[in-house]
């Protein structure tokens, strides 16, 4: 069994009379036959139709230097779209035949080494098949004794069995000393900051305007017709210069007006809308896509990203998919001039749900 | 070889001058002699693998290019370059720079494309090499390790393609980046503050793109380029597995030599699989950012899905129904998100110690070289149809709002439909496979008995038409009978007279796995029903 085998045994030479050994390891439940059929050994080798007709050799030959002489086509084709297809304009059409033809050019040049090499190997390279003999994974005796060695004199010399405070203080040392790392990625998030606090306030006070997103134009009340539905920022939210996008992925508004007699509000909520018009959050109280989907005729809102659905008449309850919390609603009022304004903040949380969210 | 070495010592060619010079300085006579002639076998389902290496290449090539032209960096700019619709849009950097290397740089975006493209062919190629290993049972000693890392890899695929998706900062891939802020917060304990370190603050916050940038061309490019090391590694130490066929056992390895056969195939093949990429690169798009435009919290287009391999975990968190979710001692308990979370690490960790479970159970502790046809371990091959099924319908589920416009059906419907799926599917699946299984093997059995029908119509004396059967060689024959199969374990007392838990487990799981057998043909019977024809 300890045979070199590194030079492998031609196909036809191999040693097909190589019995089963009997298996040394535990064979488990395996149900081992005393009248199986034995290995037939290695089928006589079928010579190819290169192997037998020169013609076909040739022909193979001549296919395989074509198609390299075909890459180096490819190639050249590759770069001459590079030239001969700028980008000059603002045209998408540049962009598409630039992309095209230096694309087709590279895949021919890839495509005809791939094919031409395949094809060397399969019909013209001698056809030959050699059978390499296995040896069980893992050391044999001599070296797994002498591992064993190896590790026991070190453990003589070094001590690391009999010193054992050495070496628990080691250990000890080892565990301990990854944790300054561990604590200097806090610095991943500003150190003055809370998320808990952040996540519980948005932008909305008493008496900001609901604009038009993304125009900032303010919005009247008179304007809102019955059945309409308005995509509504903070007034101010656009000049932002600093954490825009986070303001507005938690003060984006829904603003919907339905006929009154359809809308069922909340007792505690009832002076919360104006007129039939409402305005709930926007982002999904799953895990915060916006709930842009509005259906006129059902006063249903839906969420793309997981068809979370919210009815807009029933104070925005979840009637449908994975979200468990109603939207919630900013309570709005109409100002002197007849523009709609927040009352206040939202009275919960925006988005999705958090640990300590309550 | 060189063979001006061999034929004329004394005449020093270049080549042999160069070969003794590296020798010297390398040893690497020796590497060459030990491995340049290795047998490697040989099947088209072993091309599997060399396709998720292929495209990871052809990811490392693309990729070192596109890092030349992407800028990582969330600062806000106005887009001034080719495409017209989005010129003066406030954007991030990260969206501009990758706009300017699909419109402004010429071969831009197709090495972006190609980019792309090889990502989704790595993690399907990896996917279905994962299969293959499966359901042939080549997971099995002394390769459990190798499946591991491989299954680790596998997990590392999608986090480079998540990470690589979501860099552009455009719309689609800042909706995937939002749910993917969402599910963390729905984390008990450490789920807002997990957030907001890896947002950096606030979501979206101006450091995400930067901090996956690193993640995506750095630690997890580095990590996966260690494993491959290993796993092929791997192989070599075990040499490849190999279908039973003539001449074929437990002991030996056939197939080409690496030098020339094998090394000129996967050679060529890597340039086929690299080409099969530039084509589709060049003929198709994908991921056209500037349709989606750049990210905004507010705005998001209908039928909104992830790359094909996040969608089992999206599709998992669209299945849950409503109201799943509580508040327990003053805490909001996200069962909406923590039962998908769950759910597929449970998954993902069966599939993860499938080889050791089946180890257990079979108690077999010899090397297995020669791999299964899926037929003659029908239950495997059943539990890895459920299995598949599972996950068929979790990704299935991501598309629920496609499959219900395009099949006009209620969005309603196509949820509860497949809620009920991923529970009934995976039983179907398992029964229809596992007597699959068996009725093949019971083919197999009788065409070894009672041979192949050989298209021959004969007419008897007594005017009865008969069809001649025709015996099998003894080499086609080989292929149909050199299995083993297992039996169920009896429970017997240990030493000391009890029979454990443990015990009853394992022997409840070997009836399980192989109370329906059939076994391989012998040599007797084969005789015995030679018998009864004559």
């Amino acid at each position: 069994m300890a045979q070199d085998d590194h030079s492998g045994t031609e196909l036809a030479a191999a040693d097909s009379s190589h019995a089963e050994t009997v298996p040394a390891v535990k064979t488990g439940t395996a149900l081992i036959q005393s009248d199986a059929f034995e290995n037939p050994g290695f089928p006589p080798h079928r010579p190819r139709v290169t192997d037998e007709d020169p013609k076909k050799e040739k022909r193979a030959q001549r296919t395989v230097y074509t198609l390299f002489y075909l890459s180096i086509l490819g190639s050249i084709w590759a770069i001459a779209a590079y030239m001969l297809f700028p980008m000059e304009g603002n045209d998408v059409g540049d962009v598409r035949l630039n992309n095209l033809f230096i694309g087709l050019g590279a895949a021919l040049a890839l495509l005809g080494i791939g094919f031409g090499a395949v094809h060397w190997a399969k019909a013209v390279m001698t056809d030959v098949e050699i059978a390499d003999e296995r040896h069980k994974v893992g050391g044999n005796q001599v070296s797994r004794e002498g591992a064993v060695k190896v590790f026991q004199d070190a453990d003589r010399e070094s001590g690391f069995t009999r010193r054992a405070v050495i070496r628990n203080s080691l250990i000890g040392a080892l565990l301990v000393f990854p944790l300054p790392a561990v604590v200097l990625f806090r610095g991943l998030a500003p150190q003055d900051e809370n998320p808990v606090e952040l996540l519980s306030h948005t932008m909305w006070k008493a008496g900001t305007r609901l604009t038009l997103d993304p125009s900032g134009v303010p919005i009247k009340a008179a304007d809102v017709t019955i059945g309409s539905a308005f995509h509504v920022i903070p007034e101010g939210l656009s000049e932002l210069h600093h954490g825009r996008l986070e303001e507005k992925a938690k003060a984006a508004v829904l603003l919907m007006r339905l006929n009154p007699d359809e809308l069922n509000e909340l007792p505690d909520r009832a002076s919360w809308s104006y007129d039939g018009i409402v305005a709930y959050s926007k982002i999904c109280t799953h895990v915060g896509c916006p709930v842009a989907l509005y259906e006129q005729h059902t006063h249903h809102l839906l969420c793309p990203c997981h068809q979370s659905q919210f009815d807009v008449a029933n104070h925005c309850e979840v009637i449908f998919g994975p979200a468990a919390r109603p939207l919630p609603q900013l309570p709005i009022m109409v100002d002197d001039e007849g523009y709609l304004v927040a009352q206040s903040d939202f009275t919960e949380p925006v988005g999705p749900s958090f640990w300590e969210r309550h | 070889m060189s063979t001006a070495t061999t034929r004329a010592p004394q005449r020093r060619t270049f080549t042999a001058a160069a070969s003794n010079y590296i020798d010297e300085r390398t040893s690497v006579s020796t590497f060459v002699k030990e491995l340049g002639r290795k047998a490697f076998p040989d099947h088209w389902s072993f091309l599997l693998g060399e396709v998720a290496l292929f495209s990871f290449l052809v990811i490392l090539i693309t990729g070192t290019f596109l890092t030349f032209f992407f800028q990582a960096s969330m600062a806000e700019v106005e887009y001034d370059g080719s495409y017209v619709p989005l010129k003066g849009v406030e954007m991030s950097v990260a969206m501009a720079s990758t706009l300017d290397i699909s419109f402004d740089l010429r071969g831009g975006l197709f090495v972006r494309q190609m980019h792309h493209w090889a990502a989704l062919l790595f993690v399907a190629a990896i996917g279905l090499h994962m299969l293959r290993i499966f359901f042939t049972g080549a997971f099995r000693k002394p390769r459990e390790l190798n499946w591991v890392i491989g299954f680790v890899m596998f997990i590392l695929a999608m986090g480079e393609g998540f990470t690589g998706y979501s860099l552009p900062d455009d719309l689609l891939s800042g909706n995937g980046l939002r749910i993917i802020d969402g599910m963390i917060k729905g984390i008990p304990l450490i789920g807002t503050w997990t957030s907001f370190l890896l947002f950096g603050g606030e979501f979206p916050g101006t450091a995400i793109v930067g901090r996956l940038y690193t993640l995506h061309i750095l630690l997890l490019p580095v990590i996966l380029l260690a494993l491959i090391a290993l796993h092929l590694l791997f192989v070599v130490v075990h040499k490849h597995t190999q279908y039973a066929a003539p001449g074929r056992t437990q002991q030996n390895a056939v197939g080409p030599p690496i030098l020339p056969i094998y090394a000129a195939k996967a050679g060529g093949f890597f340039f086929l699989v690299f080409g099969v990429l530039a084509l589709i690169a060049s003929l198709f798009t994908i991921n056209p950012i500037w349709n989606y435009g750049p990210y905004d919290p507010s705005p998001v287009s209908a039928g909104t899905q992830p790359d094909w391999y996040i969608g089992f975990a999206d599709g998992a968190l669209r299945l849950i129904p409503p109201g799943w979710e509580f508040v327990l001692f003053d805490r909001t308990w996200s069962f909406n998100i923590l039962v998908p979370l769950v759910g597929l690490g449970l998954f993902i960790a069966t599939v993860l110690i499938y080889p050791f479970i089946e180890a257990w159970v079979t108690g077999d502790k010899r090397e297995h070289h020669i791999v299964d046809r899926p037929r003659n371990n029908p239950t495997r091959t059943a539990i890895g149809a459920a299995g598949v099924t599972f996950y068929a319908v979790l990704w299935a589920a991501a598309s629920s709002d496609i499959i219900a416009t395009h099949f006009k059906l209620t969005m309603e419907g196509v949820i509860h439909s497949l809620q009920a799926l991923l529970f009934l599917g995976p039983i179907v699946a398992y029964i229809v496979a596992k007597r699959v299984s068996i009725a093949l093997q019971k083919k197999d059995r009788e065409i070894v008995l009672h041979g192949y029908e050989s298209g021959r119509i004969v007419k008897l004396p007594g005017g009865e038409f008969i069809e001649v059967h025709q015996p099998l060689d003894e080499y086609d024959r080989w292929k149909l009978v050199s299995y083993e199969s297992y039996e169920p374990l009896m429970i017997r007392p240990n030493a000391r007279g009890k029979i454990t838990v443990g015990q009853r487990l394992r022997a409840g799981m070997s009836r399980w796995f192989f109370e329906d057998r059939i076994a391989p043909v012998t040599k007797g019977e084969l005789e015995a029903a030679h018998h009864d024809h004559h």
